[in-house]
C-alpha cells in the first residue's frame, strides 16, 4: 500500500459522503412530490407520460397492487428484450450485421438486464446490434434502476407513514426516478464523458491498419450514453466485453472517477433520502456508516492483498513494489483497480476495470463476500437500501429484545410477520448461491464451464452464482458462462435473487406502513449512533459469514493458504 | 418497598429435578418434540447418527468410537433442552400444587333465594353459574362468586398468602369471593359466577402449570427466526459435500451432522420455552397471576403507567403538617383548640393533629383533664367535629385552664357557614388557598364565632416513591397519577411525587378516554384497578392488573390479577416483563455468537485430509479432527445445561435507559458469546484428549 493509493481511496470516500446529502435530499423532495429545479421543464413531460399510459398519479397503491405493477412492468421488459434479441438480425440499426441471439442466451440476457444484474454471457461488440444496445439494454438499464429506486422508496414511505394502507404509486415512482433522477444526471454525465473522449455515434466499425501492418477492426457506437446509466444505475453491462477497462469506455482518470462516483451516488444518496423522509437524518447516516465500515474494511483488505505481489512471481525476481499487476490495466494500477473492484461488487454494479479472476485469492474474496452479503454495502440502486433494511430488521429483532421491549425500528414494532418475510428474503441468497452453486459443482453440465481445478474452480462457480443471485453481473474470467445449462440456471438465480427479495420487501413495507408509530423514549432502542452501527455490522458479518464461511474456506481461503505453500491454479 | 410474601422454590429443588428427569425422557415423543423445530431437527439427526453408528459398529468400519459418542451427545442435547422445559414446568406445578391444596371437595349450602332461611346440601362440584349458596362462619366458600347478601370476614390466605382476613360484602367493590377461601365470621349469600373447572382457581392452576401455555407473539417471531436460521444451516451443510468435491475431500456424514447441530441455534431453541414458563412463574412468586403470556410480554413494552394516587403514590391517610394561625392568634392557641377538637376523633387525620400538637407544643392527652367536655363527633350532615365546654364545666390542658366554650374544626365552607361569612377574614381565605395550592387539605378551626386558623392536612407521599418514578423515567416509562382531587391539589402532589403527568378530577370515563388517547399515539398503557367502574379501563389497558379484593367484573376485565392487591406492584410487573424479553434476546444473541468459534473448531477438522493447509484455521490448536468435532458437540450440549439457571432466573435487570442496557448486554452476551466457546471448546478438547476419548 502506498500513500498515493490511500489518498485516492480517501478522496473517493470524501466525494461520496459530500454527494450523499445533495443527491439524497433531491430524491427526498422528488419522491415526496415536492417541486424541484427541473419540475418546470419536466413537469409537462411527466404529465404527458401519465396521460399516455392512463395512470392517475394521485391514486396510491396497496402493497399488493404496487408489487403487481412492478412485476407486470418487469415481465413486459423481459418479453420485449427477449424479442429484440431474437429479432435483431432483421431490425434496423445493425451496421455490423449481427445475427439473432440464441434462445438460451437471449433468455439469460433479457433476465440479466431486467433484474439490474447485467451478467453478460456474450461479448457486446460481437453479438449485439446498436438497436439492441440502445432500445433494449439501455432502456432496461433505466427501468431496472428505477424499479430498484421505487421499491426502496416504497419501503421508506412504509417506515415514515403511520397506520397507512398505501405505499405510493409504482408507475409514478418509476417515472419520477427516471425523469428527475436518472435522466438528468445521465445526460450531463454523458456529455462530460464525450468531452473526455468516449465515443457516441451510430457509425459502422472502423477498419484500421496497425503499425505492424495488421488489420484491426475498431468497434464503437453509442458508448457514452450507455456508460453513464450503466454505472449510475449500478447495471454494469459493458458496451464492449472488456467493460470499463476498454479505453473507449474509460479513457481517462477523470472518467474513471466519474464511473466510480456514479456507481455509489444513488445508493449512498438513498440512505439520506431515507433519513430525511422518516424525519431523522441521523437514521440515514447510521445506515451509511454501517455500509461505510464494511466498505472501507473490504477496500483495505483487498488493497493489502493486492499490494503484495504473488510470491511465485517474487521468487522469479519480479519487483514486488508494483503489487499484483496480473490482469490489470497498466493505466489504472493496483490501488485504483482494487478500489474499483470493491466498489463495483459492493454496489451490485459489476462493471470492471480489471480481471477479478486474477486478483490475489484474499482480494478476490472481498468482491465475493460483498456479493454474498447480498449487495447491501451501498448496493444496487434501491436494492442496497432495502437489502440493508432487511438486515436492520434482523439486527433490531435479535438484539432489540435485550433492552426488554418488543423490538421496534423507527417506532414500528418488528413482529412475527416482518421476521417471517425478512427471513424468507434472506434465505434467497443461500438458496441461489449455495444451492444452485452446489448443483453446478456436481452436475457435469455445470462443471463443464469451469476451466481451473481445485479451490479456484470452486471460486469461479461461487463467484458466478453469487454474482447472479446478488444481481451484480461481474464475473471471474475463465468461467464458460455461455452454455445452455449456465444460461438457464444463472437466469434462474438472477430472477429469484431479484424478485423473491423485492416481493417480501414490499410485503414488509405493507405490514410496516399499517402499523402505528410508537413515540421514541429513553426506553426505546436507539438506532443511530455507533453502538447500533457496530451491532448492524456484527449481525451482517455473523449471519453472512456463518452462511458462507465453509464455502469460502474451501474456495479463496484454501487458495490463499495453498499459495503460501506454492500451489497455483 | 417490596416485601411481598414470595413463595420460594429452590432453583434445583430435588423433587422437581427428579420429576423433570422423567419428564425430559417422556418429552422425546416426536409429537411433543415437533413443537420445537430446532430440537426436532436435532432429534432427527441424532436418530440418523445412531443408525449410522449401529451400521458401522456391525460392519466394523468407520470411526465407531467417535460416532457413538457423537450420537450420544446429540441425544443429550435434546434431553438437556427437554430437561430445561421440564424443570420450568416442574416449578410451575409446585406453585400450582400449593394453590390446589385449597381446592378440596366441600359441601355447599344451596339456597333458593337470598332471603331464604333454608338450604339444601349439595357437592360443590355440582354448582352452576347463577346458583345461590349460603356460607356461614367456618365454611369454605364453594366457588367463585359475588356476595349478594350479608357481610363477612374472609380468610383468603390460601390464595394470597396474606394472613389478615378481609371484609367481603354485598354491593360495592368488595363483593367478589374466591372459591377455596374460608369465612371467618358472619354469614353471606354468594351467587356463583363460574362453572366447575372454570373457576378462577382452576384457570390459575392451569396457567401456572403451563398446561394451557400458548406461544406468545414474540416467541412466535423468534421461533420463525430460529427456523429460518436452521434452514440456512441445513443448506450450508447439505451443499458442503458438493463444494468439497473439487478438492477431493469426502466428509463422513456423522461429521456433517455434528456441524449442523453445532450451527443451528440449539441453545436458544432448547431454552426458549423454559424462559417463557419461568417468566410466568416469577410473576406467580410475586403473587400476581397473568392470564396469558401475552400479557407478561406486553408488560415489558409498557410506555405509560396509570397509578392511582391514594394507596399507590400517597399513604392512604392525610396527616396534619402545619398550623396556620390567624393574625392575633398564637399558633399555640390554635394548636390547643385543634388538639381539644381532636381528642375524641379516632380518624387517622384526627390522630395526626394530636401528634402534631404534641410534637410542637407538648400537649398530651394524659395530662389533659377533659371530664367536663362534651364531644361533638363528625357526621356526614354537619361535616365538622369538635368539643363543647358547657357553662360551669372545667377542663385543663397541662396546668392551664381551658377558657373556650365551643370549638369546631371542619372543611372551610362548613365552618364559614357556621361562623358567618363576615367573621371570615381575608387572611383566612388566603391561608385556605395556600394549603390547597400546596396539595393539602385545609381544615378550619373556630372558637365560638371566631376563626382561629387553618390546619394543613397533607397527603403524605410514600417514602422512596420519587426515586422509583425516576427509575421508571430512566427506563422510558411515563407515570401518570390518577386522582379525584381538584387540579390544584393534584398538581402539587404530582410535583412532590415526581410523576410525569396527572389526571385530576378523574372519573372512570375520563380514565378510559386517557388510555385511549395514549393508545392512539401508539403507546402501551398499564393500570391497576379494583372497582366495577374500573372494568372498562382495565379491559382497554394493554396491561390491566385487577386487585384480588376487587369485584368480579374487574377481575374478569384485567389480564392480570394481583393476589395481594398491592397497586405499587405494577412497577415490578413491568420489570418482570422486561426481564422476560431480555432473557430471550440475550440467549439468542449468545447462541448465534457461539457459532463463530464452532466453525473454527469444525471446518479445519472436516477438511484436514483434502486441504491440510486449512489447518491454519485451527486457532484453538485442537488435538485432532475427531477431538475437535467431539468437543464442539459436547460444548453445544453442556452450554444448554449451564444456561438453565439463567433461563429460569432471567437476565439480571437493572433499570436503565435502552442505550445503556443494550451496551451492557451486547458486551456480556454478544462478545461473551463470541469468546466463551473458544475457551470452552479448548478445555473440553484437553479433557477429551486426556481421557483418550478421541
Amino acid at each position: 500500500m502506498d500513500a498515493a493509493g490511500i489518498l485516492q481511496i480517501t478522496l473517493y470516500c470524501a466525494v461520496i459522503v459530500a454527494l450523499t446529502p445533495l443527491i439524497g435530499g433531491m430524491m427526498a423532495r422528488i419522491f415526496s412530490g415536492e417541486r424541484v429545479l427541473l419540475t418546470r421543464l419536466l413537469g409537462p413531460v411527466e404529465r404527458g407520460v401519465y396521460r399516455l399510459c392512463g395512470v392517475s398519479p394521485d391514486q396510491e397503491q396497496h402493497w399488493t397492487r404496487y408489487a403487481a405493477a412492478m412485476l407486470a412492468v418487469n415481465l413486459l421488459g423481459v418479453l420485449l428484450l427477449y424479442g429484440l434479441l431474437r429479432l435483431q438480425g432483421v431490425l434496423p440499426l445493425n451496421p455490423a450485421h449481427m445475427a439473432a441471439v440464441a434462445p438460451d442466451l437471449a433468455f439469460n440476457t433479457a433476465v440479466s438486464f431486467v433484474t439490474n444484474t447485467n451478467w453478460q454471457a456474450y461479448g457486446g461488440e460481437s453479438t449485439l446490434s446498436y438497436l439492441t444496445q440502445m432500445a433494449g439494454l439501455t432502456v432496461q438499464n433505466f427501468v431496472s434502476a428505477a424499479t430498484g429506486i421505487a421499491v426502496a422508496v416504497a419501503l421508506i414511505r412504509a417506515f415514515a407513514r403511520r397506520s397507512a394502507r398505501t405505499l405510493g404509486n409504482f408507475y409514478v415512482d418509476v417515472t419520477r426516478a427516471t425523469l428527475y433522477v436518472l435522466l438528468p444526471i445521465c445526460v450531463l454525465g454523458a456529455l462530460v464523458l464525450v468531452w473526455q473522449g468516449v465515443p457516441q455515434n451510430l457509425g459502422a466499425y472502423t477498419e484500421a491498419t496497425t503499425l505492424e501492418g495488421s488489420r484491426q477492426i475498431i468497434a464503437q457506437g453509442p458508448v457514452a450514453s450507455q456508460m453513464m446509466i450503466k454505472h449510475l444505475g449500478t447495471n454494469g453491462g459493458g458496451f464492449f466485453s472488456q467493460n470499463a477497462a476498454h479505453p473507449f469506455e474509460n479513457p481517462t482518470p477523470l472518467t474513471n472517477m466519474i464511473h466510480m462516483v456514479a456507481i455509489f451516488a444513488i445508493g449512498a444518496g438513498l440512505t439520506f433520502t431515507f433519513g430525511r423522509m422518516v424525519g431523522d437524518t441521523r437514521q440515514g447516516w447510521a445506515i451509511l456508516a454501517a455500509m461505510g465500515v464494511l466498505f472501507v474494511a473490504g477496500v483495505l483488505i483487498a488493497y493489502g492483498a493486492e499490494a503484495q505481489t504473488n510470491p511465485t512471481f517474487a521468487a522469479l525476481g519480479l519487483d514486488p513494489a508494483l503489487g499484483n499487476m496480473e490482469g490489470k490495466e497498466v493505466r489504472f494500477g493496483v490501488a485504483v483497480s482494487t478500489l474499483f473492484a470493491v466498489v463495483t461488487t459492493a454496489a451490485s454494479c459489476g462493471a470492471v476495470i480489471a480481471m477479478h479472476d486474477s486478483l490475489m485469492p484474499l482480494a478476490g474474496m472481498i468482491p465475493l463476500v460483498n456479493m454474498m452479503l447480498g449487495e447491501i454495502i451501498v448496493g444496487g440502486v434501491g436494492a442496497g437500501l432495502y437489502g440493508m433494511l432487511l438486515f436492520v430488521v434482523l439486527a433490531v429483532f435479535i438484539a432489540g429484545l435485550m433492552v426488554g421491549r418488543t423490538p421496534e425500528y423507527l417506532g414500528k414494532k418488528i413482529e412475527a410477520r416482518e421476521i417471517k418475510l425478512a427471513v424468507l428474503a434472506i434465505l434467497v441468497l443461500p438458496v441461489g448461491i449455495l444451492g444452485l452453486g452446489a448443483l453446478s459443482t456436481v452436475l457435469p453440465a455445470g462443471l463443464a464451464s469451469v476451466q481451473s481445478g481445485g479451490p479456484h474452480g470452486l471460486s469461479q462457480i461461487l463467484y458466478a452464482y453469487s454474482s447472479a443471485t446478488a444481481n451484480n453481473g461481474s464475473a471471474f474470467a475463465g468461467f464458460g458462462a455461455n452454455t445452455l445449462y449456465q444460461n438457464t440456471m444463472l437466469g434462474l438465480a438472477m430472477l429469484i435473487g431479484r424478485f423473491l427479495i423485492i416481493v417480501p420487501v414490499l410485503a414488509i413495507a405493507g405490514a410496516v406502513a399499517a402499523k402505528k408509530t410508537v413515540p421514541a423514549s429513553t426506553g426505546t432502542f436507539p438506532t443511530h449512533g455507533g453502538l447500533f452501527v457496530g451491532l448492524l455490522v456484527g449481525v451482517i458479518l455473523i449471519v453472512g459469514g456463518l452462511t458462507f464461511f465453509p464455502a469460502l474456506a474451501l474456495g479463496p481461503i484454501a487458495e490463499q493458504l495453498l499459495l503460501g505453500s506454492g500451489t497455483l491454479f | 418497598m417490596t416485601h411481598h410474601s414470595q413463595r420460594d422454590i429452590g432453583l434445583f429443588d430435588r423433587a422437581i429435578l427428579r420429576q423433570a428427569g422423567r419428564d425430559a425422557l417422556r418429552k422425546l415423543d416426536p409429537r411433543d418434540l415437533v413443537k420445537n423445530p430446532v430440537m426436532f431437527v436435532t432429534g432427527v439427526v441424532a436418530l440418523l447418527c445412531t443408525v449410522l453408528f449401529v451400521r458401522d459398529a456391525a460392519s466394523g468400519g468407520g470411526n465407531v468410537a467417535v460416532e457413538g459418542q457423537i450420537a450420544a451427545w446429540l441425544w443429550f442435547t435434546v434431553l438437556f433442552a427437554n430437561l430445561a422445559e421440564a424443570i420450568a414446568e416442574g416449578r410451575g406445578k409446585a406453585q400450582a400444587a400449593s394453590l390446589r391444596r385449597t381446592k378440596t371437595e366441600t359441601p355447599a349450602k344451596k339456597a333458593a333465594d337470598p332471603e331464604a332461611a333454608t338450604w339444601t346440601e349439595v357437592p360443590a362440584a355440582s354448582l352452576r353459574t347463577g346458583d345461590l349458596v349460603l356460607v356461614e362462619t367456618g365454611d369454605v366458600i364453594p366457588g367463585d362468586g359475588d356476595v349478594v347478601a350479608g357481610i363477612a370476614t374472609v380468610d383468603e390466605s390460601a390464595i394470597t398468602g396474606e394472613s389478615a382476613p378481609v371484609i367481603r360484602e354485598s354491593g360495592g367493590d368488595r363483593s367478589a369471593v374466591t372459591g377455596g377461601t374460608r369465612v371467618v365470621s358472619d354469614r353471606i349469600v354468594v351467587r356463583i359466577t363460574a362453572n366447575p373447572g372454570e373457576s378462577f382457581l382452576d384457570r390459575m392452576i392451569a396457567l401456572v402449570e403451563g398446561a394451557k401455555r400458548q406461544k406468545t407473539p414474540n416467541e412466535i417471531a423468534l421461533t420463525i427466526l430460529l427456523v429460518g436460521m436452521t434452514l440456512i444451516f441445513l443448506l450450508v451443510v447439505v451443499t458442503l459435500p458438493a463444494f468439497a468435491s473439487p478438492s477431493g475431500t469426502v466428509i463422513p456424514v456423522v461429521f456433517l451432522i455434528a456441524l449442523l447441530v453445532t450451527l443451528i441455534p440449539t441453545t436458544i431453541g432448547g431454552l426458549l420455552s423454559a424462559i417463557g414458563i419461568a417468566g410466568m412463574d416469577r410473576l406467580v412468586r410475586f403473587n400476581v397471576i397473568a392470564k396469558s403470556g401475552r400479557a407478561v410480554e406486553a408488560a415489558g413494552d409498557v410506555d405509560v403507567l396509570l397509578l392511582d394516587k391514594t394507596g399507590t403514590i400517597t399513604l392512604g391517610n392525610r396527616q396534619a403538617a402545619e398550623f396556620l394561625a390567624m393574625p392575633g392568634v398564637t399558633e399555640r392557641d390554635l394548636a390547643e383548640a385543634a388538639f381539644l377538637a381532636s381528642l375524641a376523633d379516632d380518624t387517622p387525620e384526627g390522630k395526626s393533629i394530636m401528634v402534631l400538637a404534641r410534637e410542637r407544643f407538648g400537649f398530651s392527652a394524659d395530662a389533659t383533664d377533659w371530664a367536663g367536655l362534651v364531644f361533638i363527633p363528625f357526621t356526614a350532615q354537619t361535616r365538622m367535629s369538635g368539643v363543647d365546654r358547657p357553662a360551669g364545666g372545667s377542663a385543663t390542658v397541662g396546668a392551664q385552664a381551658v377558657a373556650a366554650v365551643q370549638i369546631r374544626k371542619g372543611a372551610p365552607d362548613t365552618i364559614v357557614a357556621r361562623i358567618g361569612a363576615r367573621n371570615a377574614s381575608r387572611d383566612l381565605t388566603l391561608a385556605v388557598e395556600r394549603v390547597a395550592k400546596a396539595g393539602g387539605t385545609p381544615l378550619v378551626v373556630a372558637r365560638d364565632d371566631r376563626a382561629l386558623g387553618v390546619i394543613h392536612l397533607k397527603d403524605i407521599v410514600k417514602p422512596g416513591i420519587r426515586d422509583r418514578f425516576q427509575t421508571l423515567r430512566r427506563m422510558g416509562i411515563k407515570t401518570v397519577m390518577v386522582t379525584g382531587d381538584n387540579p390544584l391539589t393534584a398538581a402539587a402532589i404530582a410535583a412532590e411525587a415526581g410523576v410525569d403527568d396527572f389526571l385530576a378530577e378523574a372519573t372512570p370515563e375520563r380514565k378510559l378516554e386517557l388510555i385511549r388517547s395514549y393508545q392512539a399515539d401508539g403507546r402501551l398503557v398499564a393500570m391497576c384497578g379494583d372497582g366495577s367502574n374500573d372494568a372498562p379501563a382495565l379491559a382497554q389497558a394493554d396491561v390491566g392488573v385487577a386487585m384480588n379484593t376487587g369485584t368480579q367484573a374487574a377481575r374478569e376485565a384485567g389480564n392480570m390479577v394481583d393476589l395481594e392487591s398491592d397497586p405499587t406492584k405494577l412497577i415490578e410487573i413491568v420489570m418482570i416483563g422486561k426481564q422476560l424479553l431480555m432473557s430471550r434476546g440475550a440467549l439468542t444473541t449468545f447462541s448465534i455468537a457461539n457459532d463463530v468459534a464452532k466453525y473454527f473448531a469444525i471446518i479445519p477438522a472436516l477438511f484436514l485430509l483434502g486441504l491440510p493447509q486449512l489447518g491454519a484455521l485451527n486457532v484453538m490448536g485442537l488435538a485432532s479432527p475427531q477431538s475437535a468435532i467431539l468437543s464442539a458437540i459436547i460444548f453445544n450440549a453442556l452450554v444448554i445445561i449451564a444456561l438453565i439457571p439463567l433461563a429460569l432466573k432471567g437476565v439480571a435487570y437493572r433499570p436503565a435507559g435502552a442505550a445503556a442496557l443494550l451496551r451492557r448486554n451486547l458486551l456480556v452476551y454478544g462478545l461473551g458469546g463470541l469468546a466463551v466457546p473458544f475457551a470452552g471448546i479448548k478445555l473440553i478438547d484437553l479433557g477429551v484428549t486426556a481421557l483418550g476419548l478421541a
